[in-house]
């Protein structure tokens, strides 16, 4: 369990991240709370030639709010401008910004459940957004809010709506020269309510399967992570009884969701379900 | 910019419980293994070396962190404490003495972890919840206790040094 040989480069600007990035390419992985990353390299699930450490840059260990967004993806509830993430600012940095829950309070419910206290204070956002489990948090409430990620290489910058980002299980649009640079979160819309709920075996495990809702005065919007190899968003009328319940069944039916060693595939689907009743039921 | 080229040796320095220390290392060599080998701090315990036992946890920069999921050139510069750092002159911490009147250890394998992270968690929560002291140690494995000493001992320090009303530090 000790990593590969390797270069360790560590950077104090993003001009350096993406010089780097735009000579190594794929050889290169970017490095910031490593969370995700170490556990990989010691296991060596990674061996890459060069390690890019972010951890240090301070241009991105900023948190920035109010910033406009492309309001790009036309489902999500109206929102103006965004609460923008900087790559290296940790999970445990976000948790305790006071005033996160008035911005974007689905981000303020979910950070609690995810890893635990010890990897939250190393875990960057943009670090798991980079990485793109299937079963994470962050993710899921990304796409549930309809935000960006924003990622810069010396070509420039460009912004990807979270629907496009995350293209499978561990994969997303991100190239070999581009840094995820911030994380975009559209700021809470007016008269929105926002709920998040998991179940994982233990706490801090990854979820078995995670539901986040928007309910508006006439949408409900519901992202479920865990199941399929990507969150995945519906947006429907404000539902009740038996016609949620339907289109419940249907959306956990359309998953796919797999038997694994933790949970049975109906299993998960009944978690898609419950999760998603109770949660709706109490934004209703 | 700072290159670490692999199959060298590096100079790393940090301060170890209040020491200035330096080492030599590879730049692929763990935190946890630096600590350990390089600068002797066997207090450090090495479980599972991905992540998820916690018994390798240590305080960079005052947050606790496990020092098997960080490289050592990444930590150079920077402040580690460790459970070799808790005791001042021989006496325990009062988290250490906490940890002995509830008997919140056996083998004593997770402790080094699990005080380092209630070294910080009871700086940032003075006031925390039997349930919020769960959650946080749900980041450690404890193969001997049970946890429902480890969970009184933190309580029970907690409740003690608001009584003094101070926010002593361990
Ligand atoms: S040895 Fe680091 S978490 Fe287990
Ligand atoms: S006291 Fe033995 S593992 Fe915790």
């Amino acid at each position: 369990m000790k990593p590969a040989a390797v270069d360790y480069v560590r950077a104090d600007s993003v001009a350096e991240v993406t010089a780097i990035l735009a000579e190594c390419g794929d050889d290169a992985r970017v490095l910031a709370g490593g969370q995700s990353l170490m556990p990989m390299l010691n296991m060596r699930l990674a061996a890459p030639r060069v390690l890019v450490d972010i951890s240090r840059v301070a241009e991105l260990a900023r948190i920035r709010s109010g910033v406009a967004d492309h309001a790009s993806d036309g489902g999500r509830a109206a929102a103006s401008g965004a609460v923008a993430v900087g790559a290296a600012v940790t999970q445990a940095r976000l948790e305790a910004r006071p005033t996160l829950a008035r911005e974007v309070p689905m981000v303020a419910l979910a950070l609690p459940y995810i890893g635990h206290f010890q990897t939250r204070n190393r875990g960057t956002i943009g670090g798991s957004i980079a990485h793109a489990d299937p079963s994470a948090e962050l993710p899921l409430v990304l796409a549930a809010l309809g935000g960006e990620v924003a990622l810069r290489s010396q070509r420039g910058t460009r912004r990807v709506a979270a629907r496009s980002f995350f293209a499978g299980m561990l994969t997303t649009d991100c190239r070999p020269d581009e840094l995820v640079e911030e994380v975009l979160f559209p700021l809470a819309g007016e008269g929105a309510r926002y709920g998040f709920r998991e179940v994982a075996l233990r706490h801090g495990d990854f979820a078995l399967a995670a539901v986040a809702a928007t309910v508006t005065r006439d949408a409900i919007r519901i992202a479920v992570g865990g199941v399929a190899d990507r969150p995945q968003v519906e947006t429907w009328p404000r539902l009740a009884g038996s016609a949620l319940d339907d289109a419940l069944d249907a959306l956990a039916r359309r998953l796919d969701a797999r038997d694994d060693a933790h949970a049975s595939a109906s299993y998960r689907r009944h978690l898609v379900r419950t999760l998603g009743r109770s949660l709706v039921e109490e934004l209703a | 910019m700072r290159r670490y080229s692999r199959g060298e040796q590096h100079r790393v320095e940090v301060v170890l419980d209040g020491r200035s220390r330096e080492g030599r290392c590879e730049s692929r060599m763990l935190l946890s293994d630096f600590l350990r080998h390089v600068l002797g701090a066997t207090g450090v315990h090495v479980g599972c070396e991905h992540g998820v036992c916690g018994a390798c946890t240590v305080i960079v920069d005052g947050v606790a962190q496990r020092s098997c999921l960080a490289l050592a050139v990444a930590a150079d510069g920077r402040d580690v404490r460790t459970v070799h750092g808790l005791a001042r002159d021989d006496v325990l911490s009062d988290l250490q003495q906490a940890f002995r009147r509830h008997h919140a250890l056996q083998c004593g394998f997770c402790t080094p972890g699990i005080l380092m992270s209630a070294t910080d968690f009871l700086a940032r929560n003075p006031a925390p919840t039997e349930q919020a002291v769960r959650e946080m140690l749900s980041g450690h494995l404890c193969r001997c206790t049970g946890y429902t000493g480890i969970v009184a001992a933190i309580l029970d320090v907690a409740a003690l040094r608001r009584e003094r009303g101070g926010t002593q530090a361990a």
